[in-house]
């Protein structure tokens, strides 16, 4: 298992009599996509953002590349290599497509203590966040301000942005939220490519975009992982389908 | 240093205190609830002052006096909720410090323009003057130990009010989710302004309150008004029980701090510096209080939410 | 529709025209005047660094332009004086010389500003400007009850500080001095606002949780920000008590923090020139308004509502018909 990227162990969360993650282990192997799912309340992005630093777990430990980083800040992951996106976009949208990414480059590869020069004269910085934007097709959008992007064009964005911190592993919360038919072919397309710059994990409820993707999936139901495998055999599953669709269907 | 002299100070800090929970409970109603911080609040302290001063004079009444001081900053704040604050429910936070800010400066010049610059003062009534001997043998003004009445029996009274009543209910529910309370037919925009006017007619009666211990005069509310502030920071902004903690610990470590702070510096100083540095720390020590509070508990003692 | 650049360049203009007119037809009063708006204008900048490019809405920005002020004050007290201040680790004669008189403002501002910053940064919102509310008046208590520095009533310096090669007491000199200092701080500003410091902090404005997935420290960004804001609040408190040869403990007051925040939003949050624009139109309202009638306070109210509740984006923003920074 050394080519494992990404891992979870025993990771449990309690809010209360809840438990949103319950003794979840997961990983993330190099050169794959692995989708979570799961309907609605199965504690996804609970368990994402325990992955990505903004929850603590009770209990269970998070690895990337053979490194506990359970203890570590949000920005500190980050910097440890983990490239996250957003379901609602969190992005600057009074500053440019290319400031947005710039942003990235400066968090994870530079350093936000220099006062004199600009951000724009950077090269190295410039560069690498040019080629985030060329990656992902918003090269002709650099100077756009975001708040005038389209809605998918945002999503796009968000994949640069993660794209310049140069990750070990992606972590995509439903990038595919709010795109139409095309808007998420588009999309698809590009994430399929980039799984072999970093591997995906990847929570979505576009079952097509799974389906086309995945490697391997994983269905979180009331926070506990009841299968992990491929599409096929989670199509034949008969604990998903019990899952989903209620006993006998 | 003796016994007498320690409980009449906690006496002077209780009154101090509960005069503060009245300011502070209208502010931290208004902020659990509407989500809106009102720095005008001290303009309705003094409209409460001025209401009970001008009436007071002409009438000789102190009990009229306070009607009027309940009834004028209850009204003031009822219309300028109407006017202006519910514009800025939705805003920003520094929307809402500016245009409150706009407002202590129009109802500061105004009252000005109105009563002049001159202090005006407000006499305790004759049934509450003098003193009065308290088991033990220690003397204390009667007037301020009305104010700790008064200020408990509200208190009590707000308790009830928010716990007891239907009213209070619809407070309550309007903290946690105003779509739903909407949707069960409660008139949100009424039940915002009687709220208002709840905790502006608090303000006033303060005002009034301490008017007759201390002068009337333009600019007094906004020191209450900042101590005020203090008090919902430690006690947790939104929270009533949280205001009521906070003011009585602000009015003690005020009062308590100003006399026995030069005295204990007194212990290892000379007298002369004891003294400088002893009120110069004590002047600093709510603040001081305040900030030990935040670094144990960044939202207050009784407080949810930053 | 105005450019942006044209209205900059345009009020700096007027800034240095209007005093050299006034010195051309002898009118000593109006170049005080455009003084006092150059000094507010620079603590208002100082101020928006904070205000503007991080979002933190600090009621409590008097308490940089006191610090400024009384270091100012005790220094040329002791000078004036031959009297000598003792630091504990040291002993001073203080000093009647500017440019040491801003060195120790700025380091003093800017030491209280990382522990008021460390504090109060822990917070947010609400608690946040009512913390920094707080500070400022802990600090004007202070003051009050400081007895060596005049107490209430402050300190009186008899002559104004000095600054090699130029005389000060020249109103148009001293005026030179403070507009060069606030050209200076804009353009510093502007390097500031384009690096990447000036890029993370106005994303940790934006979005925290953009800036953590980055591998940002907001709450770093946020604190260096705002030790680098109360150092030129502090210098403008130094310049400010030197033109009125005069500090007192109402320059920690919570008006004070109010009114830097008010010249800011008249003028346009987050942008370049607003302080200055709003600098010179509170100056000339007060000027204006204050002579026409005693309560003058009603009508800045007034227009402050209106700005409020009608008009983001200040003055700069009507003008060229775009929207300001989100605080």
């Amino acid at each position: 298992m050394s080519d494992v990227v990404l891992s979870t162990h025993n990771l449990t969360k309690r809010f209360g009599a809840l438990v949103a993650t319950d003794d979840v282990s997961i990983d993330l192997r190099a050169g794959e996509v692995h989708a979570i799912i799961g309907p609605n309340g199965a504690g996804k992005s609970t368990l994402i953002q325990q992955i990505c630093g903004g929850l603590k777990p009770d209990a269970g430990r998070v690895e990337l590349v053979g490194r506990d980083v359970s203890s570590l800040t949000t920005q500190a992951r980050a910097k440890a290599g983990l490239g996250r996106t957003f379901q609602i976009s969190q992005l600057c949208m009074e500053d440019t497509v290319l400031e947005n990414v710039l942003l990235g480059a400066i968090g994870a590869g530079g350093s936000p203590w220099r006062f004199w020069r600009g951000a724009l004269g950077l090269t190295d910085m410039r560069e690498r966040a040019q080629a985030a934007l060329h990656r992902v097709g918003l090269a002709d959008a650099a100077d756009i301000r975001c708040a005038n992007l389209s809605h998918g064009q945002r999503r796009q964005l968000e994949v640069a942005v993660a794209l310049t911190l140069n990750p070990r592993a992606f972590v995509m919360d439903e990038p595919m939220a709010g795109l139409g038919a095309d808007g998420s072919k588009q999309l698809t397309a590009l994430l399929d490519g980039l799984r072999a710059e970093a591997p995906i994990l990847l929570v979505e409820h576009d079952m097509d975009a799974v389906f086309a993707l995945a490697d391997r999936i994983s269905v979180l139901v009331y926070g506990k992982v009841i299968a992990t495998g491929t599409a096929d055999d989670i199509r034949a599953s008969d604990v998903v389908r019990e899952a989903y669709l209620g006993t006998e269907a | 240093m003796s016994t007498i002299l320690i409980i009449e100070q906690v006496l002077n800090g209780l009154q101090f205190g509960v005069m503060l929970f009245l300011m502070a409970a209208g502010l931290t109603l208004i902020f659990g609830v509407m989500g809106l911080i009102n720095l005008a609040h001290g303009s309705l302290y003094m409209v409460g002052a001025f209401a009970a001063a001008a009436v007071a004079g002409a009438t000789g009444s102190f009990f009229l006096g306070l009607v009027a001081a309940l009834a004028a900053a209850a009204l003031a704040g009822a219309v300028i909720e109407m006017v202006v604050i519910r514009r800025l429910y939705a805003a920003p936070h520094l929307d809402q410090v500016l245009a409150t800010f706009a407002l202590i400066l129009i109802f500061s010049e105004g009252t000005r323009w109105v009563f002049g610059s001159f202090p005006l003062f407000l006499d305790i009534p004759v049934g509450l003057a003098g003193p009065v001997t308290l088991p033990g043998g220690i003397e204390y003004p009667l007037y301020r130990l009305a104010l700790i009445g008064i200020g408990l029996a509200v208190g009590l009274g707000l308790w009830a009010l928010i716990e007891r009543t239907r009213i209070g209910i619809q407070i309550r529910a309007g903290e946690n989710d105003r779509e739903m309370i909407a949707a069960l037919g409660v008139d949100i925009s009424k039940l915002y302004t009687l709220i208002f006017a709840l905790g502006a007619a608090l303000a006033g009666l303060a005002g009034a309150l301490v008017g007759a211990i201390q002068s009337v005069q333009v600019g007094m509310g906004e020191p209450v008004l900042i101590l005020a502030f203090v008090v919902i920071v430690i006690g947790g902004i939104g929270s009533i029980r949280g205001a009521f903690i906070g003011a009585l610990l602000v009015g003690l470590t005020d009062t308590l701090g100003g006399v026995f702070l030069p005295e204990l510096f007194k212990l290892f100083m000379e007298t002369g510096a004891a003294q400088k540095s002893g009120s110069a720390i004590a002047s600093m020590a709510i603040y001081i209080l305040m900030g030990l509070v935040l670094v144990w508990r960044p939202t207050g003692l009784f407080g949810a939410r930053g | 529709m105005i450019n942006e650049r044209m209205i900059n360049a345009l009020v700096l203009a007027g800034l240095l025209a209007l005093p050299l007119y006034a010195l051309a037809v002898d009118e000593p009063f109006t170049i005080t005047l455009v003084t006092r708006a150059v000094i507010l204008a620079l603590a208002a900048v100082g101020l928006n660094i904070v205000l503007g490019f991080g979002g933190m809405v600090s009621f409590g920005h008097a308490v940089f332009f006191g610090i400024g002020g009384y270091a100012m004050g005790i220094l040329a007290y002791h000078a004036q004086t031959y009297s000598t201040l003792d630091l504990g680790l040291f002993t001073t004669e203080g000093t009647k010389l500017m440019p040491v008189i801003w060195l120790v403002a700025m380091a003093v501002s800017g030491l209280v500003a990382l522990i008021i910053g460390l504090l109060s940064l822990r917070t947010s919102g609400v608690y946040f400007i009512m913390i920094t509310l707080a500070f400022g008046q802990m600090f004007f208590y202070f003051a009050i009850s400081w007895a060596e520095y005049g107490g209430e009533d402050g300190v009186s310096i008899y002559v104004r500080n000095s600054f090699p090669g130029l005389n000060t007491l020249v109103p148009i000199q001293f005026f030179a001095i403070c507009f060069v200092i606030l050209c200076l701080v804009l353009f510093l500003k502007e390097r500031l606002r384009a690096s990447p410091f000036g890029l993370a902090l106005n994303a940790a404005r934006q979005s925290a949780t953009r800036a953590e997935t980055v591998g940002l420290n907001p709450m770093r960004l946020r604190l260096v920000a705002f030790v680098i804001s109360g150092m030129i609040t502090g210098l403008a408190g130094a310049l400010f008590a030197d033109l009125n040869r005069f500090v007192s403990p109402s320059m920690f007051s919570w008006q004070l923090s109010g009114e830097l925040i008010v010249l800011i939003i008249i003028g346009g949050a987050g942008r370049l020139m607003g302080p200055v624009i709003g600098a010179c139109v509170f100056v000339a309202l007060e000027h204006f308004l204050g002579g026409l009638t005693d309560f003058w306070h009603v009508y800045l109210g007034l227009i402050l509502l209106g700005i409020v509740l009608f008009g983001r984006g200040g003055i700069i923003g009507m003008l060229t018909r775009t929207e300001g920074a989100h605080v």
